[in-house]
This record gives C-alpha cells, structure tokens and sequence, in this order.
C-alpha cells in the first residue's frame, strides 16, 4: 500500500489534517510558554480536561463542549491564584490539577460504564478524530497564529521583562490571560491526538529542543512548527505500519 | 514650570511593612532630581509607585498633570530597572530587538515595526558607541554592556522624564562617565526631567540639580545647594559625605 492509497482514507485525511495544526499551534504557543517559564500549565491544564471530560461523559454530552470552557475557566483560575493569592505559578499549577484528575476519577467511580472511553483519553487516538474536531483544530490553529502576528511585539516585551513592559504600555495581565485561554482550548483539542499524559510533550519538546540552537525568536517559531510537522509524520507511518 | 511628576500623601506597604510614608514632592520640566537614600529606604518603589507598577495609597500622583490610574501616554516615559531583575537571561532577543521594545510605546495595536525604526535603532546604538554590539544576543553580554543596553532601550523613544535605578553599578569608571555625560546632554540639550537613582553619591552632586533623599519618608526634597545647610539630614550623613554630595564647596 502506497503513501497515496493511504491519503485516501477520510479517518487519516482528518488525523493528517487535525494533527497537522494541532502540531503546529502546539508548538508556537509552547515557546512562549517555555520562555515565560509556564511550561508546567499544558500539563495541569491536561489533567483538568480529563476531569471536564468525565464530567461530559457522566452527563452524557458531547465531552469536547464541557471540556472546553472548564479548561479555560481552570486556567484563568491558575493566573488568579497566582496573581491574587500570592501562590507561585507552578504551585497553582499543581492545585488545578490536583483537584482536575481527583475530579475525573471520582465521577469514573460513581458512573458504570464509561470508564473505557475516560481511559481511551489518557493515551489519546489520532485515527479516532471527527470531522468537528478536525475542523475545530483548523479554526483553532488559525486563531492561534493570526493572535501571535498582531501580538508579536506584546509577548516578545511581556516574554522578555513584565515589569518594563508595563511601563510601555502593554497590557500584561490581558496578554498572560490571553496565552494562558489559548493553551487551554489547544490542551483540549490535543487530549484527541496525544492523550492526557503526553500534552506536555507536544507542548514542550519542541521548544526546549531547538531554543538551544537558534537565536531568534521568528526563527524559531517557523523551525519548531516545522519539526512538529516532521515529527507528527513518522508518528503517522509509524501507526500505521 | 511645567510639572511633571506630582506626589501627595504617597504611601506603600508591602504587607505589614510600610515602606513609604506620607511623601509628597513636585518635579518640574528640566529638573535632574538625584534620589537618595540607604538601602531598603524605598527609592526604587518609590520609582515604581509613579511608574504605576505598585499598588498605592496616595491622595494623587499626577505624571504630566495626568493621573497615574489613567496616565496612557507611555511614550513619555523612559525606565531603566535596577539591574538583573525581571530580564529573562535565556529570552533570544538580540540587542537591536531588545532596543526595539522601547519604542513599542509610541505604536498603536497592531504593532508593525518599520524600515525607519530599526535604522531610528541603528542611530541610538552608533551615538551610545555600542553598535558592534546589535546582533549579539543580550544574554551574551557582560553585565556593563548590558546596562548600556538597557540605557539605550530606556530613552529609544526620546522620552521626556527618564527614570533610572542604579544604573551605573555594572559600569567601569570610563563607562560611567560617559553614561552620566550622555544623561547630561539629554537633559541640558533636550530639556528631558531625570530622577536618578544612585549611591554614585559624588555624581549626584556634579550633576543634578536636585536631590530627594528619602529613608521611608521624605527627609530632604529641594535644590542641592540647599542641601548641606539643612539640618534635618544632619544626622543621615557624616559631615564630608555632604560635602561631595553637595560638590560644590570652593
């Protein structure tokens, strides 16, 4: 079977599509998040959709529209704790996400049934993705870009020194919420593709690998949504042979 | 005189801790205001509370008769922080792109950055003498060229109050003399108001040409020639430091 034949399938049409952009929105917010050291909140954001999910599923909704709001909800929390309680950041991180995964499992508990597709989030199944979610991700990925163009120069000054940004004008507190909703609607979309558990991976990886060998914050963001890219394919040849 | 920065009734606290008391005091265009003081007697938040960066309790602080909760007129304004803080050492931004941010001030949403600035970046760098240094990262730099970075950065959008935190603590004695000259030919040249932070306490006196020495309150506000007659900072100084404060014995 030929890489061609393969491209026919509509399931790895969607996977490859899905993938692709999910890949490529992971990848640029993940630098802004590893250069502002917030590299933990995909992780803690993850293990909240898994509770939002169990909470779809224990109502029996779609688990995508839950999951959505609460993971923005959660890491809108996470800023306020951080900024309001004066808790560092990754220990807010780690309450969110505490009460996330506790929350997952004890409606896991108290439903019979639905404990198969829960788990089948941990671990994630790229080939399982709808025609919404493939959509979802397009639209996302697009959001994601076009808001890292018009608010370059606003996350390069908050990225690099808050407090001096502040003094120039910059808004730092909406450019913090800003990134953090982005990541949390791209964690959801990702739990498809990756699973709860590897999230931070896709987040992460890619940034932490190449920002050692390139000085330039442009460059960068085309060379770590290139890798992903890379990356994403030999997953697919290797899943499917 | 035009004011530029107005304090009434100003105090801070962090926590419990009170760090500043009931300050009040009024810079007018032109002035090069030395703010001293010992170390924890709230200088640099005193800088950051007219900045607006710290939470206040304060009657009014007006930056160019505007009030701060509303001041939006960024461009005025130039800050140079107190040295290693808040810089993320491992961001990969060259100098000319650190230079760059001080101008974001003057750019609407969505910011574009044009031909004109970064050749507006070029000119600052050549005239400061550092321009060999434009596409080094600035997390390669030693401390000293990164201060004259950040000094670069700091007036890029030729601003007309410049505040500035110990900006000369990382600077060799040649350095430092050039750093203070070029301060002085901005404010005699381009009437631009100073208030600089120091213990360069012998600078102070050579150059400014008022001092605010604040210990948690405000202990002396007015022209340095008044400054070593007045008694109520008789017992903050020994007799010789106030005089090369003050500079200006015969």
């Amino acid at each position: 079977m030929d890489i061609i034949q393969i491209l026919q399938y509509a399931f790895i049409q969607k996977a490859f599509i899905a993938g692709s952009f999910v890949a490529i929105t992971c990848s640029s917010l993940g630098l802004f998040l590893v250069l502002r050291k917030m590299s933990l909140i995909g992780d803690g954001l993850s293990h909240v959709s898994f509770g939002a999910i169990a909470l779809g599923l224990f109502f029996g909704l779609y688990p995508f529209y839950v999951a959505v709001p609460v993971v923005v909800l959660a890491s809108i929390l996470i800023l306020k704790i951080s900024e309001k309680a004066k808790v560092y950041g990754d220990a807010a991180i780690g309450i969110v996400s505490a009460v996330g995964i506790a929350g997952g499992v004890i409606l896991a508990s108290l439903s019979n049934g639905f404990n198969v597709d829960l788990f089948s989030y941990l671990f994630g199944n790229i080939l399982a993705i709808s025609f919404n979610e493939a959509v979802l991700s397009v639209v996302l990925s697009a959001t994601v870009l076009l808001t890292i163009i018009f608010f370059y120069w606003d996350l390069f000054s908050a990225a690099f020194d808050e407090e001096y940004a502040k003094t120039t004008g910059i808004k730092t507190n909406f450019i913090n919420t800003l990134l953090t909703v982005l990541t949390a609607i791209t964690v959801v979309l990702s739990v498809k593709v990756v699973g709860v558990m590897l999230v931070s991976a896709l987040l992460i990886l890619p940034a932490v690998l190449l920002y050692k060998f390139l000085k330039n914050l442009k460059q960068l963001l085309s060379w770590v949504g290139l890798f992903r890219l890379y990356r994403l394919f030999l997953e697919y040849c290797f899943h499917f042979f | 005189m035009d004011s530029i920065v107005e304090v009434e009734n100003l105090s801070v606290c962090y926590g419990a801790t009170e760090a500043l008391n009931n300050i009040s005091f009024n810079i007018e265009r032109g002035d090069f205001v030395g703010l001293v003081g010992p170390n924890g007697g709230g200088k640099t938040t005193l800088a950051k509370a007219i900045l607006g960066l710290l939470p206040i309790d304060s009657e009014k602080i007006l930056l160019f008769n505007q009030a701060i909760e509303v001041f939006g007129d960024f461009k005025r304004i130039g800050y140079l922080p107190q040295k290693h803080t808040g810089i993320n050492q491992l961001f990969p931004a060259s100098v000319e792109e650190v230079v760059l941010l001080g101008i974001l001030s003057s750019k609407k949403w969505p910011k574009k950055i044009n031909q004109e600035d970064w050749h507006r970046i070029d000119e600052l760098l050549k005239s400061l003498g550092i321009s060999n240094l434009k596409g080094k990262l600035i997390s390669d730099l030693s401390g000293g060229q990164q201060q004259k970075v950040l000094l670069a950065r700091a007036i890029a959008s030729e601003p007309e109050l410049l505040i500035l935190d110990e900006p000369s603590t990382a600077l060799d004695p040649n350095s430092r003399e050039q750093f203070f000259a070029k301060l002085k030919e901005l404010n005699s040249q381009k009437k631009t108001t100073i208030i600089l932070i120091t213990h360069d306490t012998g600078y102070v006196g050579k150059y400014a040409n008022k001092l605010l020495y604040v210990d948690r309150k405000l202990l002396f506000f007015g022209g340095i020639a008044d400054f070593c007659p007045s008694g109520e900072i008789e017992s903050c100084f020994e007799k010789s430091d106030k005089h090369i404060i003050w500079h200006q014995h015969k």
